[in-house]
C-alpha cells in the first residue's frame, strides 16, 4: 500500500513537468472536440492521432493519447444534453434526462451534474487502478499460457452475457473479428492463411483500419440518414449555477456509489461504459423515490450514467495495463499504440517500466481534474461548433478518417478498407449488431489463438488442461457462466407463472 | 424504437436485411473452415496446424448466423412492418458514400490533398448549397492544414499526385 502510495508520488513527478501538462491540455481539448463532433470518437480519434505521436516519447504521448480519451468522455455529455444528439453511444442514456432539462432551461446544471458526475466515476476508478493494479500485476506474474487464455475467454464471455445486443449477434460479430485476425502470415508456422492471393492481404487486418472504418465512416452515414438538423438550446454556466448545483449533489451520493461499482465491474469484465451507463440508469430509476419522474429531466437521471460510463471507461485501461487485455475498443487502441513504442502491457510491464506506469496513472488523476475545469469553462464553444453545418463537418472527418487510415501503414488498401469496414459499420449498427466484440477480436485474435495453441501443445491436445488447476479452472468456469448467463435468465422467465392473457414470446 | 410503419415502395424491409447478412455470415463461415481445412486443422509435427483454431472460428460463424437466419425465418410474418431504412432515408446515405468512394479512387491518381479539395468543394457546393467563397475558403484552407500539420510539423508523408510532383514536392 505504501509502497504504491510512494510510487504513485514518483508518477505525479513525471506527469507534472510543463511539456507533459501541456500535452494533457491539448489531449483533454482534442479529446472534448472529438467527443462533441459526430463520427469521430474516443476510439477511432485515438486511432487516427496515433501516428502523430510516434516521434513523441512514449509517456508523454500515452498521457496526451488518454487524455483524449478523457476529454471524448466528458464531450458526449454536451451534445447529449443540448442537443438531444449522443456524441457517444455512452452517452445515450445521459439524453433521456438531460435533454428535458436543457428544454426547461436547466441546461446549465444538468452540465454541471454530468461533469461533475462524471469526474467523481472517473476518480473512484483511478483509485481502484492504483491500488488494484499492482496486485493484478503480482498475481499475473505467475499466469501461463492456459490462465491467459482463461481471461481472453471471460472477456469474450462476458461481451455475450453482459451485452445488451442478442447473444448470437455478439457472437457473429465476436468470430469475424478473430476470422479477420486469422488473415494474414500464421506467425507459429509461418502458414498463409486465407490471403487467396492477393499480397494486400498477407499483412492481414489491422484493427485500427477497422475502429476508424466501424466508428467513424458507420457513423457518418447513419448521421446522413437521420438528416442531421441541430437544433439546440443555448448554453450558459457560470458560477453560481456550478455552486448551487453541486450542493445539490451529494444528496445522491448513494446512486453515485452505486454507479461507480458498476461502472468499475463493467469497465473490468469487458461489458465497456455503454451497457453501464444503461444499466446504471436502469438501476436508478428502480430505487429512487422519484424514479416514476425519470425521463422528465430528473438529475439523478444525468448523475447515474454519466458516473458509470466514466467508471468504466477508466476502469477499462485495469486490464490492458495488467494483462495486456483491453477492457474496451479505446483501450485497444491504446494498447496498440503501447505495442507501437515497443512496450508489452502485461504483469512485467509494472516491473520492468515503472516510471511510465505510474506517470500514467498520475496523469489520470491529473488529465481527469485539468479536463473537469476546461469542459466547465468552454461549453459555449463546443457548443457553437455544433452549429458549423453537417455539409462542411462530414466531409472534413472523412477526409481525416481517409489520412488516419493510411497512416496507419502507409498503405491506400487500408484506406479501401476503411470504406468496406465503413458500410459494415453501418449495417451492423442498424441491425444490432455490437461493434466492440468485433474490434477486441481483431485485437485480440493472434494472442488469444497463440494463447490456445501453447496450451494445447503443453496438454498434448487436451481440453482438460484448462481446469487442471483451481486457478484456472476457477476462471474458466466462471466464464461458462457468464456464458450462460442470459440463458438462465430465460430460463427463469419461462418457470415465472404468466399472467393470464400475456402474449406469447416470440 | 422500431419503425412500424407501413412499408412504402421501395423501402427496405428489415427481415430481409437480417437475413441477407445472416446468410452472408454463413458462408464467410465456409470460407473460413475451408481455409482452414486446406491449410490442415489436424495435429502436426510441431502442435496444432495453423488451420486449427480458425476451423473452430469459422463453425462458430456458420452456427451462429444459421441461428440468426432460422430465427428471423420463425418470426418471419411478425416481422412484416419493419422497415430498415426508407427510400427518402437512403438518397442521403448514398450521397454520402458515393463521393466517398469516388474520393478514395482519386486519391490513387491525385493524391490526398488535390482529391480532398474537389470532395470537400463538392460536397459543400452539391449538398450544402455553400456559395463559392465559403466553400473555397474550406476547400482549399483544410488540405493546407492537414499539409502543414502532417509533411511539415510531423513528417508524416501522405499519398501525392502530379500536382505535388509540379509544385516540387
Amino acid at each position: 500500500m505504501l509502497e504504491d502510495v510512494n510510487n504513485l508520488m514518483q508518477g505525479f513527478a513525471v506527469a507534472l513537468t510543463w511539456k507533459n501538462l501541456l500535452f494533457m491540455l491539448v489531449g483533454i481539448l482534442l479529446g472534448v472536440l472529438i467527443g462533441v463532433l459526430p463520427g469521430l470518437g474516443g476510439a477511432n480519434g485515438v486511432a487516427i492521432l496515433l501516428p502523430l505521436t510516434f516521434s513523441m516519447s512514449p509517456t508523454s504521448a500515452i498521457i496526451m493519447l488518454s487524455c483524449i480519451y478523457w476529454g471524448a468522455l466528458f464531450g458526449g455529455a454536451i451534445t447529449s444534453i443540448l442537443f438531444n444528439i449522443p456524441g457517444e453511444p455512452w452517452s445515450v442514456a445521459t439524453t433521456f434526462d438531460g435533454y428535458p432539462m436543457a428544454q426547461q432551461g436547466r441546461a446549465g446544471e444538468a452540465m454541471t451534474a454530468a461533469f461533475t458526475s462524471s469526474f467523481v466515476g472517473a476518480l473512484f476508478a483511478v483509485i481502484l487502478i492504483t491500488f488494484l493494479a499492482p496486485l493484478v500485476a503480482k498475481f499475473a506474474l505467475k499466469f501461463g499460457p492456459p490462465e491467459f487464455f482463461a481471461v481472453q475467454f471471460l472477456t469474450f464471455c462476458s461481451f455475450v452475457g453482459m451485452g445488451r445486443e442478442p447473444p448470437a449477434k455478439t457472437i457473429v460479430s465476436m468470430m469475424l473479428g478473430f476470422a479477420l485476425a486469422a488473415v494474414g502470415l500464421d506467425t507459429v508456422t509461418g502458414t498463409l492463411r486465407m490471403t487467396f492471393g492477393v499480397t494486400d492481404l498477407l499483412q492481414g487486418f489491422d484493427f485500427l483500419v477497422a475502429v476508424i472504418g466501424l466508428f467513424g465512416l458507420g457513423e457518418i452515414l447513419l448521421t446522413m440518414e437521420e438528416g442531421l438538423a441541430f437544433k439546440g438550446t443555448k448554453a450558459k454556466i457560470d458560477f453560481n449555477v456550478v455552486w448551487k448545483t453541486w450542493k445539490t449533489l451529494p444528496k445522491y451520493w448513494m446512486t453515485s456509489l452505486r454507479a461507480c461499482l458498476i461502472g468499475c465491474w463493467m469497465g473490468i469484465t469487458p461489458g465497456g461504459a455503454t451497457p453501464a451507463s444503461f444499466m446504471s440508469y436502469g438501476m436508478a430509476k428502480r430505487f429512487s423515490k422519484n424514479g416514476d419522474k425519470f425521463g422528465d429531466g430528473q438529475i439523478e437521471g444525468v448523475v447515474a450514467p454519466e458516473t458509470a460510463a466514466h467508471a468504466a471507461g477508466t476502469s477499462a485501461l485495469l486490464p490492458m495495463l495488467t494483462l495486456g487485455i483491453p477492457g474496451s475498443p479505446t483501450a485497444a487502441v491504446l494498447l496498440g499504440g503501447l505495442l507501437i513504442w515497443g512496450l508489452q502491457p502485461g504483469p512485467l510491464l509494472f516491473v520492468e517500466k515503472p516510471d511510465f506506469v505510474w506517470g500514467l496513472i498520475a496523469s489520470m488523476y491529473l488529465g481527469n481534474i485539468v479536463g473537469l475545469i476546461i469542459v466547465l469553462t468552454t461549453v459555449p464553444w463546443w457548443a457553437a461548433i455544433l452549429r458549423i453545418p453537417f455539409a462542411i463537418i462530414a466531409p472534413v472527418i472523412v477526409v481525416i478518417c481517409a489520412i488516419g487510415a493510411y497512416t496507419v501503414h502507409n498503405k491506400m488498401f487500408d484506406v479501401s478498407m476503411m470504406v468496406v469496414f465503413g458500410v459494415i459499420g453501418y449495417v451492423f449498427k442498424k441491425l444490432k449488431y455490437p461493434l466492440a466484440p468485433l474490434v477486441l477480436a481483431l485485437v485480440l485474435g493472434d494472442m488469444a489463438e497463440t494463447a490456445f495453441r501453447q496450451s494445447m501443445l503443453l496438454s498434448g491436445g487436451t481440453i482438460s488442461v484448462f481446469f487442471s488447476n483451481g486457478l484456472v479452472g476457477s476462471i474458466m468456469t466462471l466464464a461458462l457462466f457468464i456464458l450462460c448467463w442470459p440463458l438462465l435468465g430465460k430460463i427463469r422467465e419461462r418457470m415465472r407463472p404468466k399472467p393470464p392473457g400475456s402474449p406469447r414470446p416470440a | 424504437m422500431d419503425n412500424r410503419v407501413s412499408p412504402g415502395a421501395g423501402d427496405v424491409q428489415t427481415r430481409w436485411m437480417e437475413l441477407a447478412v445472416a446468410l452472408l455470415v454463413v458462408a464467410g463461415g465456409i470460407v473460413v473452415a475451408i481455409d482452414a481445412l486446406r491449410v490442415g486443422i489436424a495435429w502436426g509435427d510441431d502442435g496444432p496446424k495453423a488451420g486449427y483454431f480458425p476451423f473452430f472460428i469459422g463453425c462458430a460463424l456458420m452456427v451462429a448466423g444459421g441461428w440468426i437466419a432460422a430465427k428471423t425465418l420463425y418470426a418471419w410474418r411478425s416481422l412484416a412492418g419493419n422497415v430498415f431504412v426508407t427510400r427518402p432515408e437512403l438518397r442521403p446515405v448514398f450521397q454520402m458514400l458515393l463521393p466517398t468512394i469516388a474520393f478514395v479512387i482519386a486519391i490513387y491518381f491525385l493524391g490526398i490533398y488535390v482529391s480532398s479539395a474537389i470532395y470537400i468543394a463538392a460536397f459543400m457546393l452539391w449538398q450544402g448549397k455553400f456559395k463559392w467563397p465559403v466553400t473555397a475558403a474550406t476547400a482549399l484552407g483544410v488540405p493546407i492544414a492537414i499539409f502543414l500539420l502532417f509533411e511539415i510539423w510531423f513528417l508524416v508523408p501522405l499519398p501525392k499526385g502530379p500536382f505535388e510532383r509540379l509544385i516540387g514536392y
